[in-house]
């Protein structure tokens, strides 16, 4: 059979199952787009190459599948350098095809060239130049499976527009195989056995989970191990809604803007088990002072994550489904006595740091952004997928929308990139058609990817974007004000957009809350809408997010107010 | 404790390989000591050896980091086992008429071998473990050390039998 290149890559982007590519085109990568149009593939036209990846991830993770993006040589190419990076930190699968100059012309300075498989080799798990259009196929189905399996991530495709338009007599590639990669899914039994040891010596545990158990599907094995140890459990941001935040077992979530009882009890507690993690910075706070007082038990995919930031007592490298599976079973057949009575000590001392210090907030004449974020949570019943921006945005939205499910609560954590949640929610919108999603955004965020509500307008996709608008980088300014003597340096937002018209301006709707008492009303009229909604919450302006671990204390050394 | 390390480390001879593993050591802040490529009896895989400097935790996430570019086949760490390791180096040596004598009595002595002469120099050529190495450039070092080319170490496991 004689296909072109660009044939060939729908015939394998068809066998991978893809229905929704996101993308830009170009000169490059003309003969692929049309191609693309005879097949039943959707092409989401975004407005900036970077969102077609954001996009793809925010796909993936409503999905659970892999996210995919083709763009064009040059600018399209590093335009999505942004977007990869912060897949590639949160482990997204995503595949992004980018166009290159024909073959002939590379490393000339052709017009659009730039060496995009060099640019973003720390940035992808993996990346291919294809030299010819003999190998397209098989790398198209090694970059799929690379990117879905083992810890998932972005993987680049970069294809020369002489690759994309060769003819050639196409024979099916054979099954993927590379010698070099074989991650390990199934854990040590040893260790297994080991952790099944310190579970059942522990008094004071706690679980802290996080992505890795997204993204493994590991969320019931997860609930089972909790309820069967009685471990309190924390998550990390990525880590929401891997876990019932409705739980009695539930603590919060870990970190710099984690609960109190979280992070108290990570410092107290006897056992820690970290699960689908990688113990980063915002988590930890000060290495030194993380857990001291813990055995530590981790379980990641990735052994690169086992022992980098923290020494650890048993690791286990190994899938969090199949390990918890396993460790589950193992559980089953020892005898952890009355649990509820073992730990009633630890449960009351928690119980106490809740009561003490609970996530708190007045609200008063001004809305207070968590007031909008807890009513959101109301309205939608904690059952709309929640897409953030990065900022006091993102924490608030962790903190006071309470996740039950997993693939629910959608960032940028890794990377914490501004501009991520409106693509993210387009993405999430067209992997969940039937779902509400929102966007929880700040007036700065949003301002980095607005032009991407004409993307969700003209795919008619009814996206809501709640702003949470201070007037200000409002977590930059929360540092100028705690550490900088209140000097709020380039982080006042003066000249800020009428957001309703500008709503308007794209076909979409807009509306606004002043007042308290307009919250509700303004969050269910817009919630309603079957169209492309933002709706823009003027916030007390110096509204700080809390608590806070700042920066080289221990996560047990809050400011709380 | 920062120890000196040798990794023998099998990758997939293709483009980019070596830019990536050049990227991981800058990228993570590891250090490259010296780094040593070339093809395998297979030529689809070559071999580099790489020698590197830090403490055991540095060098367990080195060695787990390079495990996880989908290019690398198969690290070995060598330091701690049995194994054989080699350096060449090309030494051009300021010879004065006075010290040409001296200097071939040095490179007899060293069994090195001299592989150019002109009217003010001499390049010899020697092989060695790093030990040696040391110990002729130390010897040299005096008489005058106009130019030098190393190619690291390359090394490879002793046979178990």
């Amino acid at each position: 059979m004689k296909l072109t290149g660009a044939q060939i890559m729908m015939k394998v982007l068809q066998e991978e199952g893809v229905d929704t590519i996101f993308g830009y085109p170009g000169g490059v990568v003309i003969d692929i787009f049309d191609e693309l149009e005879k097949t039943d593939i959707h092409h989401v036209l975004v407005r900036q190459e970077a969102c077609a990846v954001h996009a793809a991830d925010g796909y993936a993770r409503a999905g659970g599948r892999v996210g995919v993006c083709l763009v064009t040589s040059g600018p399209g190419a590093t335009n999505t350098v942004t977007g990869i990076a912060s897949a590639y930190m949160d482990s997204i699968p995503v595949v992004i095809f980018t166009g290159q100059v024909p073959t002939h012309l590379i490393g000339n300075d052709a017009f659009q060239e730039v060496d995009i498989v060099g640019i973003t080799r720390p940035c992808t798990k993996h990346n291919y130049l294809v030299k010819r259009t003999e190998d397209l196929a098989r790398i198209i189905k090694e970059a799929f499976y690379l990117a879905n399996s083992g810890r998932p991530g972005p993987v680049l495709v970069d294809i020369p527009k002489d690759v994309s338009v060769t003819e050639i007599d196409y024979k099916p590639p054979k099954k993927v195989k590379l010698r070099s990669y074989n991650p390990t899914y199934k854990p040590n039994a040893r260790q297994l056995q080991k952790v099944v040891e310190l579970i059942r010596e522990a008094k004071k545990p706690v679980i802290f989970a996080g992505g890795g158990v997204i993204l493994s599907k590991a969320s019931k094995e997860l609930t089972e191990l909790a309820r069967k140890t009685q471990a309190p459990l924390t998550t990390s941001l990525m880590g929401l809604g891997a876990f019932p935040a409705t739980d009695p077992l539930w603590l919060g979530m870990i970190g710099m803007h984690g609960t109190y009882r979280a992070n108290m009890s990570t410092g107290e507690c006897d056992l820690l088990m970290g699960i689908g993690v990688r113990f980063d910075d915002r988590v930890t706070g000060r290495i030194s002072a993380f857990a001291t007082n813990a055995k530590i038990v981790h379980i990641d995919i990735d052994p690169t994550s086992i022992r980098k930031n923290i020494p650890v007592t048993a690791p286990v490298v190994g899938d969090c489904k199949i390990t918890l599976a396993k460790l589950n079973k193992l559980l089953d057949k020892e005898d952890l006595g009355d649990l509820k009575k073992k730990r009633k000590k630890w449960f009351e001392q928690i119980q106490h740091w809740k009561d003490t210090q609970p996530l708190a907030y007045e609200q008063k004449d001004v809305i207070k952004p968590q007031y909008v974020v807890e009513k959101l949570y109301q309205l939608t019943k904690g059952k709309a997928i929640i897409t953030t921006e990065v900022g006091q945005n993102q924490m608030w939205a962790a903190q006071y929308y309470q996740f039950d499910r997993p693939n629910h609560f959608i960032t940028s954590g890794g990377l914490g990139c501004m501009g991520f949640g409106l693509p993210a929610a387009i993405g999430a919108q067209l992997a969940c058609p039937d779902a509400l999603v929102v966007d929880i955004a700040g007036d700065g965020s949003i301002q980095m990817n607005i032009q991407e509500m004409a993307t969700a307008v003209q795919c008619g996709l009814p996206v809501k974007v709640v702003i949470l608008n201070n007037g200000y980088l409002g977590m930059v300014r929360q540092w100028q004000q705690l550490f900088f003597d209140k000097r709020y340096v380039s982080t006042c937002l003066d000249c800020a957009p009428d957001f309703v018209k500008l709503a308007e301006a794209y076909g979409a709707v807009g509306l606004r809350a002043t007042k308290p008492e307009e919250v509700e009303a303004v969050l269910k009229k817009g919630l309603a809408s079957k169209k492309p909604v933002i709706m823009d919450f003027v916030v007390e302006k110096e509204e700080c997010v809390y608590p806070m671990v700042p920066a080289g204390a221990a996560v047990t050394e809050m400011l709380l107010t | 404790m920062e120890e000196k390390h040798i990794l023998s480390i099998l990758v997939d001879n293709e483009p980019g390989v070596l830019s990536r593993i050049a990227g991981l050591f800058s990228g993570r802040g590891f250090n490259i000591e010296s780094l040593c490529v070339a093809e395998t009896t297979d030529p689809g895989v070559s071999r580099i050896t790489l020698v590197t400097v830090g403490a055991p935790p540095i060098i367990e996430q080195i060695e787990k980091q390079l495990n996880k570019l989908i290019n690398v086949i198969k690290v070995h760490e060598l330091t701690g086992k049995k194994f054989v390791q080699r350096e060449l180096a090309l030494i051009k040596i300021i010879a004065k008429p006075e010290n040409r004598a001296e200097i071939l009595r040095i490179v007899d002595i060293f069994r090195c071998k001299v592989v150019d002469i002109g009217p003010e120099h001499y390049t010899v050529e020697v092989t060695g473990d790093e030990g040696k190495m040391r110990a002729i450039l130390n010897i040299f070092k005096p008489i005058g050390i106009k130019e030098i080319a190393r190619t690291g170490i390359i090394a490879l496991f002793r046979d178990p039998n």
